[in-house]
């Protein structure tokens, strides 16, 4: 008996009881349709979260100073330290010993009231040098950003990102104004190219200003505090090596011998990207986990179809033994008849979950709350219809061995 | 070409067991059309299941052309019954929601053989159905279901034709019709056939009559024609 004979007899069979094969086709429909949307909407967030990790700057290492410990050895808190200044900075800009870094910029932080006429706004102000643009992957959309001169001279300019902007001016053109910092003034310089990406902190609610003027206006009574150095490693490929030099030179300036009392930790955007997948793949596993349920659930009701169906055609067993019928014919037959029922209700599944997938972003309500935009792998298509036959064969299995090994005489007689 | 010697057949009923054939020797030679007489309980039914590889014998030796199929197992008495055995049953037993042309194609189909479709017609034509091959079961009359039945049991070309009350559904003249044509598949094709009837009315058509009683030959009598 041929692929083609068997085909014909299991579409025959499912064509006999229409009603009947197109519900228990729903079962798995609706769990594979499942399956593809939540995984594509778990596939939507890691793409998601890529991009705006990405969109910090390729290749970039942050500095941090570690848990400043206290007389007992209280740890307080992370980044409470004070371990690190300009000569580190300075130190890790020569080159020298650290050929794969490409920058290395000092970042002091700023909270403060920012109001321009009477507007006002809240966002954090950046202290930090010229390299900031280069390392942070930053484009400037207007002006210029502000140069070595003017951290020198302590010069009250801002670069503001898209968001402070359309806060605090609204049509008005930002060069050139005048904006109040914590109640100093600061002149607005340029303004950076929008970046995108929501949610996590906008990469675009930023205020960036010469770190001397940071600390001599706005971090006050802290002093010189550099809350972290970020630096870029000259390609993706390179960025191990540029964080082993930067511990070896900080660990050398910190004079510290034992790597694990250091006084400073690093992490890579390559770190981060791998927490974030990490946490993107387990959502994913997760959602496709609970769709899968309803998939064995859908495999479960074929299973109970397909023995009603070889009870009722017993008869019909019995006719096919009798002219000749082995046992694995009438297995083969049973068997492609719930493939062919699952897979079929696999690839109508497909086409559901995935046309649910591209259709998703188009719900107003769901694009502005920030919903990832669903994305259909073609790995899951493929494998969410190899699962969706192969659960035909698992749950068909039993009622088609039942079928097979029914005695002829017996089948027979059956009314 | 079929052979039975000291044939025995016992069913077990939970501890009781019945004997339902109680040594059976038969010997039907090639072309002949033998009929199975008795009453119901006479173990026709039996004897007509181990005649058709259905079931195998308790004891005793079965030879269907030169082959002892007593002692065979399932698969390959599926094989058996498909070359050389073509049924005739009382109910027609076609495949339901399928044409009269590819009930007749099936045994075929599971022998893996070729020219399917071609020898398929050829045998509805021999029973006159030509003009019927795309209908299916139910819109077929009885005597026509039959006579498809007939040509689904001939396409295979087997050593012998059983046929279990074939006229046990039909009225007079399609039974007399079913009867005509075995006949006459006997006198022109030299077909080997056993009937199984309780009607003496359908036995007179064979050229032999076999009667049973509890399990036994009582009577084996060639007909005068």
């Amino acid at each position: 008996m041929n692929l083609y004979e068997a085909l014909r007899m299991a579409a025959n069979g499912l064509l006999g009881n229409r009603t009947r094969s197109a519900l228990t086709m729903l079962g798995i429909l609706i769990g594979v349709s499942a399956v593809i949307l939540l995984v594509a909407v778990g596939n939507g967030a890691s793409v998601q979260i890529n991009n705006q990790v990405q969109s910090l700057g390729a290749n970039v290492i942050y500095v941090y100073p570690s848990n400043a410990r206290g007389s007992g050895g209280v740890s307080q808190g992370f980044g409470t330290g004070q371990s690190l200044t300009q000569a580190d900075v300075d130190a890790l800009n020569s080159k020298q010993q650290d050929p794969d870094v490409l920058a290395a910029i000092p970042i002091a932080q700023s909270g403060g009231q920012i109001t321009y006429g009477n507007q006002n706004y809240f966002a954090p102000t950046t202290g930090t040098t010229p390299d900031f643009p280069q390392v942070r992957n930053y484009q400037l959309a207007e002006g210029s950003f502000f140069s070595a001169d003017d951290v020198t001279a302590r010069h009250r300019v801002v670069v503001l990102g898209q968001t402070v902007v359309d806060n605090l001016f609204g049509t008005t053109d930002p060069i050139g104004q005048t904006i109040k910092i914590s109640r100093q003034s600061f002149r607005v310089i340029g303004v950076f190219a929008q970046k995108g990406g929501t949610g996590l902190g906008s990469q675009d609610n930023v205020v960036v200003a010469p770190i001397t003027a940071v600390w001599a206006y706005l971090t006050g009574a802290r002093g010189k505090v550099i809350s972290q150095i970020v630096a870029s490693a000259s390609s993706a490929g390179t960025v191990t090596q540029a964080e082993t030099e930067i511990t070896t030179i900080l660990l050398e300036r910190h004079q510290i011998s034992d790597p694990a009392q250091a006084d400073f930790q690093l992490q890579s955007q390559q770190d981060i990207l791998n927490q974030a997948t990490s946490i993107s793949t387990a959502l994913t596993l997760v959602l496709g986990a609970i769709a899968g349920i309803s998939l064995v659930v859908g495999g479960i009701g074929i299973m109970n179809i397909m023995l009603v169906t070889v009870t009722e055609r017993t008869r019909e067993i019995g006719i096919r033994k009798a002219i000749g019928a082995r046992r694995r014919d009438i297995l083969m037959q049973f068997l492609i008849e719930a493939m062919v029922l699952s897979g079929l209700g696999g690839a109508l599944g497909i086409a559901v979950g995935a046309l649910l997938a591209l259709e998703a972003p188009k719900i107003s309500a769901l694009a502005t709350s920030g919903f990832p935009t669903p994305v259909v792998s073609p790995t899951s298509v493929v494998l969410a219809f190899c699962v969706s036959v192969a659960i035909g064969l698992f749950f068909g299995i039993y009622p088609a061995n039942r079928a097979a090994r029914l005695h002829p005489i017996e089948a027979l007689r059956y009314e | 070409m079929i052979t039975l010697e000291g044939v025995t057949k016992t069913y077990r009923m939970g501890r009781i067991e019945v004997p339902a054939l109680q040594g059976i020797d038969l010997h039907v030679g090639r072309g002949e059309f033998v009929a199975i007489m008795g009453a119901s309980g006479s173990g026709k039914s039996t004897l007509m299941n181990i005649l058709g590889c259905l079931d195998v014998p308790t004891t005793g030796r079965y030879i269907l052309d030169d082959t002892d199929v007593a002692m065979l197992g399932d698969d390959q008495l599926a094989r058996i019954r498909n070359k050389k055995i073509g049924f005739v049953f009382q109910s027609y037993n076609l495949i339901p929601r399928t044409t009269a042309l590819h009930n007749v194609e099936m045994p075929l189909i599971y022998a893996g053989e070729g020219g399917r479709t071609a020898r398929a017609r050829e045998a509805l034509g021999a029973v006159g159905l030509a003009d019927r091959v795309n209908h299916q079961p139910t819109e077929l009359s009885g005597g026509q279901q039959q006579r498809a039945a007939i040509a689904r049991a001939l396409v295979t070309n087997p050593a012998i034709l059983l046929a279990d009350e074939p006229t046990g559904n039909l009225d007079t003249s399609s039974s007399l019709e079913i009867m005509r044509l075995l006949s006459r598949l006997n006198a022109e094709q030299s077909r080997t056939i056993v009937l199984i009837t309780h009607e003496l009315d359908i036995a007179r058509f064979a050229s032999r009559v076999v009667e049973l009683r509890d399990g036994r030959i009582v009577r084996d009598d060639t007909n005068a024609k």
